[in-house]
């Protein structure tokens, strides 16, 4: 009897159990079933669209499909690009919107860099002696450079701003006027920018190429972050990124002008409206990034002008900013400056 | 108020391309300039459809959005001009246009394309109306002497309508109501959104 119990108690707790799973898988199932319906009705959709094709059709057109024309304009086959509109709202938002926030920033950092360290210069007394840092070629090669870019800063950022910025302040026949010249000289002086941008890259590349004493230059932010500055080939750290900032994006900026410059080539608009959107990006990046060299290299570093324009910097200049440089050159034959027993550096 | 659309009825447009000559003619546009074009899909095949396209004169138009120097405004009866006196031939208006409207008449070196030249709904540009000044740049201003522009007159299978957007739907609504079929209004709401 008791056995018959307990087997009946045996059954009933798992027909109890195989219940209780039923149950619960039912119970998670259920909620897919939406899913189930969902896709009916989407294959349902489907099959009604298919009824239709010319319902596709004008889709196909909607997506850019190019048909035939007899005219022999540049893409004259495609019907709609869509893709004009996407550019019109990066450009007019992202870019014509955001980019100005990366110069208040550069802008803002040189402000701090000059309240809180002022101008950078060397403790020691200067010895008067000479070295040479800059050859003829790399003068003439910054300065045509230099000058080139800051042409080209000007006129791309009035095109791009122009119309926010100056339209107010020139009305629209005086910034037009502007603008007429702007663009000829960003377009035709952009390939020769581009050459000085090649040529600076090939000129100092070697210089630039990573070495260990970055590192420990970079992690004590080139003695921003106290103490002595650490030592530094011809190119510290910074100034290693700064060139392949220009390395990279600068050429980027390059490779996009030109894609831009020579709009009657075989690049479609698609083509010109992404290179636009990159070129706009990347070069205001780099003035950003310029804004802080052109600090650093005047009244952030004292001497670091005068050596761009004469060439030569002092031995304790080079001694105190690229100790491991100066090793390599201290021995080479230099100029040697008269007088300097500069009474304001004791 | 007017407002003025286009509207091409691909069932009837018969890629006969009279809609190009009457607006170069009409116009004189520059050599090489195409303002309005036909475009046939499908060609040769089951099926095959053309469509009449130029500047739709859209109501928030990306051209004049992206311009550089503002030169694009939108007349009363909702026309898009462009003052060829100010553009500087940046090609940005292309680039941004759905329609492939706007085009550049030379092509020099360098990307200086001259002054960009558009479907003006033959209704001229900024200078005064049918001056031998605007004619030369704009060619002529039919709208300002009460007609239509000269595509849409000269399709041989009225294909091709201009005009105010209320009038040119009611007729093309009444074609389809008595073809029986589903309307196929190209670019309609592309140009002008859906409400409108």
């Amino acid at each position: 009897m008791a056995e018959t119990r307990s087997r009946m108690t045996g059954r009933r707790r798992r027909s109890m159990l195989w219940s209780f799973a039923a149950i619960l898988a039912l119970a998670v199932l259920a909620p897919f079933g939406g899913y189930v319906y969902v896709g009916l009705q989407e294959a349902q959709a489907q099959e009604e669209q298919t009824v239709n094709p010319r319902s596709e059709y004008w889709r196909e057109v909607r997506r850019g499909a190019e048909g035939y024309t007899s005219v022999a304009n540049p893409e004259g086959g495609v019907l709609i690009n869509g893709e004009g509109n996407n550019w019109r709202q990066l450009r007019n938002g992202v870019v014509a919107t955001y980019t100005p926030w990366l110069l208040a920033v550069a802008l803002g950092g040189i402000a701090l860099m000059w309240l809180f360290k002022g101008a950078h210069k060397p403790e020691e007394p200067d010895s008067g002696r000479m070295v040479q840092r800059w050859s003829l070629w790399s003068r003439v090669l910054h300065w045509v450079v230099a000058t080139l870019f800051i042409v080209m800063a000007f006129t791309g950022t009035s095109l791009l701003f122009g119309r926010a910025v100056l339209i107010p302040w020139l009305g629209h026949e005086g910034f037009a006027a502007y603008a007429a010249y702007a663009i000829s000289m960003h377009n035709y002086i952009g390939p020769f920018f581009s050459v000085g941008i090649l040529l600076m890259i090939l000129t100092w590349i070697r210089d630039n190429l990573p070495r260990a004493a970055d590192l420990q230059w970079l992690k004590r932010g080139g003695g921003l972050l106290g103490g002595k500055q650490p030592p530094s080939g011809k190119f510290n750290a910074g100034e290693k990124l700064w060139f392949w900032f220009i390395a990279i994006f600068g050429t980027i900026a390059c490779v996009t002008g030109l894609v831009l410059d020579f709009p009657n080539l075989v690049q479609s608009r698609e083509t010109m409206q992404m290179a636009n959107l990159v070129h706009g990006i990347t070069t205001m990046l780099w003035i950003s990034f310029f804004l802080g060299h052109v600090y650093m290299g005047t009244v952030g570093t004292e001497g670091a002008l005068s050596g761009m324009i004469s060439g030569n910097v002092s031995e304790n200049w080079a001694r105190h900013h690229h100790a491991l440089w100066y090793e390599e050159v201290k021995d080479q034959e230099a100029p040697v400056r008269k007088v300097p027993t500069s009474p304001q550096r004791t | 108020m007017a407002r003025m659309k286009f509207l091409c009825d691909a069932e009837r447009c018969i890629e006969c391309n009279s809609c190009v000559t009457a607006c170069k003619n009409a116009n004189e546009v520059p050599w090489g300039v195409n303002r309005r074009r036909v475009v046939t899909l499908n060609d040769g095949m089951p099926g095959e459809k053309s469509i009449s396209v130029a500047c739709m004169h859209c109501s928030d138009a990306p051209c004049a959005a992206v311009c550089p120097v503002d030169c694009f405004y939108t007349t009363d009866d909702g026309i898009v001009l462009h003052d060829k006196d100010l553009c500087i031939g940046c090609g940005y208006c292309s680039y941004a246009c759905p329609f492939g409207a706007p085009q550049y008449p030379q092509q020099e070196a360098f990307g200086v394309r001259g002054k960009m030249d558009k479907c003006t709904f033959c209704a001229g540009g900024p200078e005064a109306d049918n001056s031998p000044a605007e004619f030369e740049k704009y060619g002529a201003n039919r709208i300002a002497q009460g007609k239509l522009p000269a595509c849409a007159e000269m399709c041989s299978t009225k294909a091709l309508l201009a005009g105010d957007g209320d009038m040119i739907s009611a007729v093309y609504r009444e074609r389809v109501l008595n073809r029986s079929g589903r309307p196929q209004t190209w670019g309609w709401d592309r140009a002008y959104g859906s409400s409108i």
